[in-house]
């Protein structure tokens, strides 16, 4: 037991005494040991940034995703490329009797609804604002957007089947207007037209995936009042799928029902579009990864650079202290301890590169963090930052394997006569 | 210092020895032959003209190069037939080598390079400190345990060089030339100090061009073109007591000052100027 102990601890002081002569030796050629880790410095930087930066866009496009919700799907109509001469959008629109064929057909579409859109006049109490845009859904759409009504009351599907002339408001709207805070009951003109306000919806922060609408006056009317007041204007579908794993047979599902009532033959483009958002996540998601692999191979490429400096380093140094490993051999340092030695050399001054590389990457994380709001969540996973010292170190050992070995070779006495 | 080994077996015993280098396309033949064996507590000088193998010589017998051919014991042990590493802890544990010049590494202090062995000792790097304390007390330089090399002198320098090689309480303590790069008071210094050294039971081989340096050892082997031409006790080498007598009939002076601490044969006087 004691004698176990007194190895452990010999083996621990060895090492230690080793790694603080490899500092010393490094802090003694402290130009030289910086100019040498470049390309770790280097390396190590960039895949730190890259890894940071893009954890901290993907937190922040997932989080807006989260917003939207992933079970969202929308389909519009779209004239193919090929189809372009013969076609015009008002063939390809999309129909309220698709909408319902959606609904009755597709299994994994739990609801949806229509959306359309106009610019209009809105005034109240004489204050007029042009250029409004005003949106036409149905009562499904509180559900599917997630838009609670704070005051007041929902869309109901009665107000859809008479084509009511009531509307719902965000906050930004009421201001903008001077309506009060509760502004169910108000009355304002919409293209010279009375609605009446039902309610105040709550508005959804859709900064990024939204065109940054969600600080803009929004106001909200039945979809069949849109169409009544102007029956031209553009249409898509907004859907909810049942499960947002089951995005693949929703598209499916659509495409097939949209094809089989348009008539294309197996020949025929889509005259649709159909958009999952649990796609786009996945090519964002795509696009992150292949990003991350680019600042990999940008590290392992200044790692390899690097390593060949620090070989090179470490073989200049060997020769320049040939008489000193000469010395400790002659007071009896075996080939594995002199080895050990400039191995230990080796990787520390990888460290060393290594650990300045991630304080710049860190800076430059932190940096963007302090400019940026939304890049708040940029940051670093520990295991990637254990993982990047981990190949460092297993730099050193490589690159530096070939100096010590030649250095653990030398003769005790041809190693004295070097000058 | 020696451990208590049976004194009537040899500390060395070489036989037949050869070494021969290999320089480009030729060879050189540094020692053609040679046989020598030492006893416990023996004082050897080494002399030669320059070329004649006495630095090859002590680099076999110091474990640091092996022979091309022959055999060497070292307290009966096969030495010429060991690997590195056994021959790295035949250098640490049982040779004491003082090179002419110095070897200290210079970043280090006193203390730390006297320390050095037993960093590769595998059973004194506990008490690495206070044995290395006491190795330089001994050389009489406990005042400058944190000076670095270059803020010692010439003989200091070579006085913390001994301090190392005493520092793991070798069998042997070999020297070559280790005056050589010293004037002749730090000289007489340092071989007062191997002088008390071997008062004290140290087997010591010295390798030396100096007469006088000789004359404070108990046997003068010489060698000539890589063979032993000469084995005496001091006493008795003709060449030695010729020029004995040379220096004292001449002028004296002061190979004739050392001459005459010798034969006081006292370890007092040394002992005290070697710790001053
Ligand atoms: N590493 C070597 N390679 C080739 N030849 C060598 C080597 N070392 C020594 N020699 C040769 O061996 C012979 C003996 O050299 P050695 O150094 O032993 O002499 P020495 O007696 O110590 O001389 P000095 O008094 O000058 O130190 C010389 O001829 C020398 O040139
Ligand atoms: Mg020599």
């Amino acid at each position: 037991m004691k004698v176990i102990l007194a190895v452990i601890l010999f083996v621990v002081r060895l090492v230690v005494q080793t790694v603080f002569l490899a500092l010393g030796q490094i802090w003694a050629n402290k130009t030289r040991s910086v100019l040498t880790c470049l390309g770790i410095i280097f390396g190590v930087a960039a895949v730190i940034a890259v890894v940071g930066l893009l954890g901290g866009m993907r937190g922040f496009v997932l989080k807006e995703f989260e917003t939207i919700g992933a079970k969202k799907m929308w389909v519009w109509g779209d004239v193919p490329e090929s189809k372009e001469s013969v076609m015009s959008w008002t063939d390809v629109k999309m129909t309220l009797s698709e909408a319902k064929l959606i609904l009755e057909k597709a299994p994994s579409i739990d609801t949806l609804t229509p959306m359309t859109e106009m610019g209009m006049g809105v005034s109240y109490k004489g204050k007029v604002l042009q250029g409004i845009r005003v949106k036409g859904v149905w009562s499904e759409w509180h559900e599917i957007e997630d838009r609670q009504v704070i005051y007041g009351r929902p869309f109901s599907r009665i107000d859809e089947e008479e084509a009511r002339q009531v509307a719902l408001v965000n906050l930004t709207a009421i201001e903008k207007l001077g309506l009060s805070t509760d502004p169910s009951g108000e009355y304002i003109l919409l293209d010279n037209r009375r609605f009446l306000v039902i309610g105040l919806v709550e508005t959804k922060d859709f900064s990024f995936a939204d065109g940054g609408q969600g600080a803009e006056a929004e106001i909200i009317i039945p979809y069949a009042t849109v169409k009544s007041m102007n029956p031209y204007s553009g249409v898509y579908f907004t859907m909810q799928m049942k499960d947002p794993d089951a995005a693949d047979d929703a598209e499916a599902e659509v495409r097939f029902i949209l094809r089989n009532r348009r008539g294309l033959g197996p020949e025929d483009e889509d005259t649709f579009g159909i958009q999952v958002l649990q796609s786009v996540i996945e090519q964002f998601n795509m696009i992150a990864s292949v990003a991350t692999i680019g600042g990999f191979f940008v590290a392992a490429i200044s790692l390899f650079v690097g390593g060949i400096g620090i070989m090179n380093i470490m073989l200049v140094s060997v020769s320049e202290r040939t008489r000193e490993i000469g010395l400790r051999k002659a007071v009896g340092a075996k080939p594995p301890t002199v080895l050990l030695q400039f191995l230990v050399e080796a990787i520390v001054l990888c460290l060393v590169g290594g650990l300045i590389g991630l304080g710049i990457g860190q800076g430059v994380i932190m940096g963007f963090r302090a400019g940026l709001d939304w890049m708040s969540e940029a940051g670093v996973p520990v295991w990637i930052v254990v993982g990047v010292l981990a190949v460092t170190g297993a730099t050193g050992v490589i690159f530096g394997m070939f100096p010590a070995i030649k250095a653990a070779r030398l003769n005790p006495i041809d190693a004295l006569r070097h000058e | 210092m020696s451990d208590g080994l049976d004194s009537s077996l040899p500390m060395i015993e070489i036989r037949g020895l050869h070494k021969v280098f290999k320089v480009g396309e030729g060879r050189v033949h540094a020692l053609r032959g040679v046989d020598l064996r030492i006893m416990p507590n023996e004082f050897v000088a080494i002399m030669g003209a320059s070329g004649s193998g006495k630095s090859t010589l002590m680099n076999i017998l110091g474990a640091l190069d092996k022979p091309t051919k022959g055999v060497y014991l070292l307290r009966g042990k096969a030495t010429h037939a060991m690997g590195m590493s056994r021959l790295a802890s035949v250098r640490n544990e049982e040779i004491g080598f003082i090179f002419q010049s110095f070897e200290l590494l210079n970043r280090a202090s006193a203390l730390k390079n006297v320390m050095l062995p037993m960093l590769y000792s595998n059973q004194r790097i506990f008490s690495a400190r206070r044995r290395a304390k006491r190795a330089l007390e001994l050389v009489g330089l406990s005042d400058r345990m944190s000076h670095r090399p270059n803020q010692l002198s010439g003989g200091q320098r070579q006085r913390v060089a001994i301090a190392r090689a005493l520092v793991n309480d070798p069998a042997i303590l070999l020297a070559d030339e280790p005056t050589g790069n010293l004037d002749t008071k730090t000289t007489s210094e340092i071989i007062g100090l191997f002088r008390k050294l071997h008062e004290n039971g140290q087997t010591i081989i010295v390798v030396t061009h100096e007469e006088d340096v000789a004359g404070y050892s108990d046997r003068i082997v010489r060698l000539r073109d890589g063979e032993i031409v000469s084995d005496h006790p001091t006493s008795e080498d003709p060449m030695h007591q010729a020029w004995v007598r040379r220096m004292s009939e001449g002028m004296g002076g002061v190979a004739g000052a050392s001459e005459a601490e010798i034969d006081e044969g006292s370890p007092e006087p040394e002992a005290q100027e070697s710790a001053r």
